[in-house]
């Protein structure tokens, strides 16, 4: 049974499956749940981004959301302007990419807690000038009718439409954080992260490495910003403040920190999960942290983790069974 | 110059608040590694608990505050060091940082759904006039939150430089392992540790909570401003988090007088990452020594 979960084969298996459930989504959902799923896909990108930086590279990140922030109300402005999305899509993660190699500097010279107070810093100051820059950001009334893109003729205005834009685009930029990690660029990523003097010694440029796991994280959460602005069509700062990047943070670590699916896990369990679990009502926030605290204590490593460990248990039991087997076996043998 | 000196006391006064959480908060850190992203929360919940003491036990308000105290202690001192630090320490710091701010969520939402999510009146301790200096109006819970922190400051340096008890907690910061081997008992030391940090919130919280309400996202602008001043100051001095505390409540104050008042909140994160940039190890601080 276990060595079946484990195969490829069933890997692959799964993997089709979800695809299937996401691409047949909009012949059984409503136009809410499709809402739904597709700000959970939006949500994992930032996460995934988050990741990157965190998980992989080991430097501690709490502007994620701010980076959201930036992305989003690049896109929006743009758009609303009359900038086709593409253009503002590609301008959103450059934005941040540059923003986010400038915030690695500070990585150069901190680390750990000092690193998450700058960072944490970083993103209330966005916060604020979003909030108080109302010539160009409108302020605390936000951006309303971010009009969704059409793309050759295609016209994504319908929730139906949109969704499969949303899943297309999610697609592609999952694909491509994909293959960073596994190039040299991800090995160099967590080879930072394990030992960076070791790192240094082998030759991996540590300092450019540094800056650029950070502006690749936070492009990537532009990326998922200048999705989320077509998306809501209405937002405010306060969707950006520092709530957002905690719970991103929350995101990567339950959803497993360093493991290419964690991110989508955790998202699910801060956007999907509240909306099935309707029974609990506003109480679900307390029962989401009571479990992360729990999740904590037992398998810090987080969901991907608990998995993990699920897995060798039972293949541990197995295998002692059998050598209990052969030894049952061989003692009979030399019984005769 | 009226002005100024009334700005510049009730800067004081906000800061000395912000002081004694980040000494707790520094005093968490120093013994146990703890990062408590909780420490906002922690501040805005006791005024809750002397509030939900008069509202259900039917006591009058300086038993409740008693009732406060000792529910602080045992919740935030006690348990917070058996069912989450404890047990969290061995996974190191990111974990324990996820956990807390997991704690964050969980105070708040439990006082948002369990009492109300409206801001609450709260007591003043002493009653509140008004002082006349030269022109300058000066509140006396103005004056009365500097003399209070003022002697708990004094009475906590007494304790940890002093006593054998706080030369005992010193080591156990400085060295757990020479502790132990010296017959320090380092658990207990750190117990007593969140101990103190739980006393030091309940107080910042009875002080605070008749200035700006009781409210259940109170915690938020309060944490931020602990570990501004903790950091500001310096990780690793009692002082340095008390300067760093007074220096961010009168920029704070000062900035939003004379810079900008929309940006009032921004001026004290400026301030933050200068010093991270150019001191990381804060204005009083020695430097940590690096690991590799």
């Amino acid at each position: 049974m276990i060595d079946f979960l484990t195969s490829r084969g069933f890997k692959i298996f799964f993997a089709l499956f979800i695809a299937a459930l996401l691409i047949t989504a909009p012949f059984y959902l409503r136009n809410f749940g499709l809402y739904l799923i597709a700000m959970w896909l939006v949500i994992s990108v930032a996460a995934l981004g988050l990741n990157l930086t965190l998980g992989y590279a080991g430097q501690v990140s709490m502007a994620q959301g701010a980076f959201v922030g930036i992305g989003a109300y690049v896109t929006g402005l743009m758009t609303l302007a009359g900038v086709p999305w593409p253009v503002a899509f590609l301008c959103s993660g450059l934005l941040c990419f540059v923003i986010g190699w400038v915030l690695g500097y500070p990585a150069l010279r901190v680390q750990h807690h000092y690193l998450a107070f700058v960072t944490l810093a970083f993103s209330t100051l966005v916060f604020l000038l979003m909030r108080n820059e109302e010539w160009l950001t409108k302020g605390i009334y936000g951006l309303t009718d971010v009009p969704r893109p059409i793309l050759f003729g295609w016209n994504t205005g319908k929730a139906f439409d949109f969704y499969f834009f949303v899943l297309g685009v999610v697609t592609l930029l999952s694909l491509g954080v994909w293959w960073i990690i596994r190039s040299p660029w991800g090995r160099a990523f967590v080879a930072l992260r394990e030992n960076p003097v070791r790192a240094l010694s082998l030759g991996v440029d540590t300092r450019r490495y540094t800056l650029m796991a950070f502006a690749m994280g936070s492009a990537i959460g532009g990326f998922a910003g200048a999705l989320y602005a077509p998306l809501v069509q209405f937002f405010e700062p306060n969707s950006f403040a520092l709530p957002l990047s905690l719970n991103l943070l929350l995101m990567v670590i339950v959803g497993g920190g360093g493991t290419f699916f964690g991110p989508f896990i955790g998202a699910a369990t801060a956007v999907l999960l509240p909306e099935w679990l309707r029974i609990a009502q506003g109480y679900y926030l307390i029962i989401y942290a009571i479990v992360v605290m729990v999740l904590m204590l037992f398998c810090p490593t987080g969901i991907m983790g608990l998995g993990d460990r699920f897995i060798s248990h039972f293949r541990q039991k197995r295998i002692s069974a059998e050598r209990a087997e052969k030894a049952k076996d061989m003692s009979q043998q030399e019984g005769k | 110059m009226a002005a100024f000196i009334q700005l510049f006391v009730s800067g004081l006064a906000t800061g000395a608040i912000y002081a004694l959480v980040a000494v707790g908060f520094m005093l968490l850190w120093q013994t146990s590694q703890t990062i408590n992203f909780a420490q906002g929360e922690f501040v805005m919940i006791p005024a809750f608990f002397v509030l939900w003491a008069i509202r259900f036990l039917g006591i009058d308000f300086w038993p409740a505050v008693g009732i406060g105290v000792i529910v602080s202690l045992i919740i935030l001192g006690f348990l917070f060091k058996r069912m989450i630090v404890d047990p969290m320490i061995k996974h190191g710091v990111l974990p324990m940082v996820i956990s807390t701010i997991a704690l964050s969520i969980f105070l708040k939402e439990m006082v948002k759904d369990f009492y109300s999510s409206q801001a609450q009146p709260f007591p003043g301790l002493i009653p509140s006039s008004d002082l006349n200096f030269f022109g300058a109006v000066i509140s006396t819970q103005n004056i009365f939150i500097l003399i209070i922190a003022s002697l708990t400051v004094v009475a906590l340096n007494f304790l940890l430089n002093g006593t054998r008890l706080g030369r005992a907690m010193q080591a156990t910061a400085q060295n757990p392992t020479v502790a132990r081997i010296l017959g320090i008992p380092v658990e207990r030391m750190i117990l007593y540790t969140f101990l103190i940090n739980a006393a030091l919130v309940a107080l910042a919280s009875f002080l605070i909570s008749p200035i700006y309400l009781a409210k259940f996202t109170n915690g938020d602008v309060l944490g931020l401003a602990a570990f501004i001043a903790a950091i500001v100051g310096g990780f690793n001095q009692v002082r340095g988090a008390i300067v760093g505390g007074l220096v961010l409540g009168v920029t704070e104050n000062l900035a939003a007088a004379y810079i900008s008042a929309q940006y009032r909140g921004a001026i004290p994160l400026i301030l933050l990452i200068v010093v991270i940039l150019w001191r990381p190890h804060g204005l009083m601080g020695r430097a940590e020594e690096r690991t590799v």
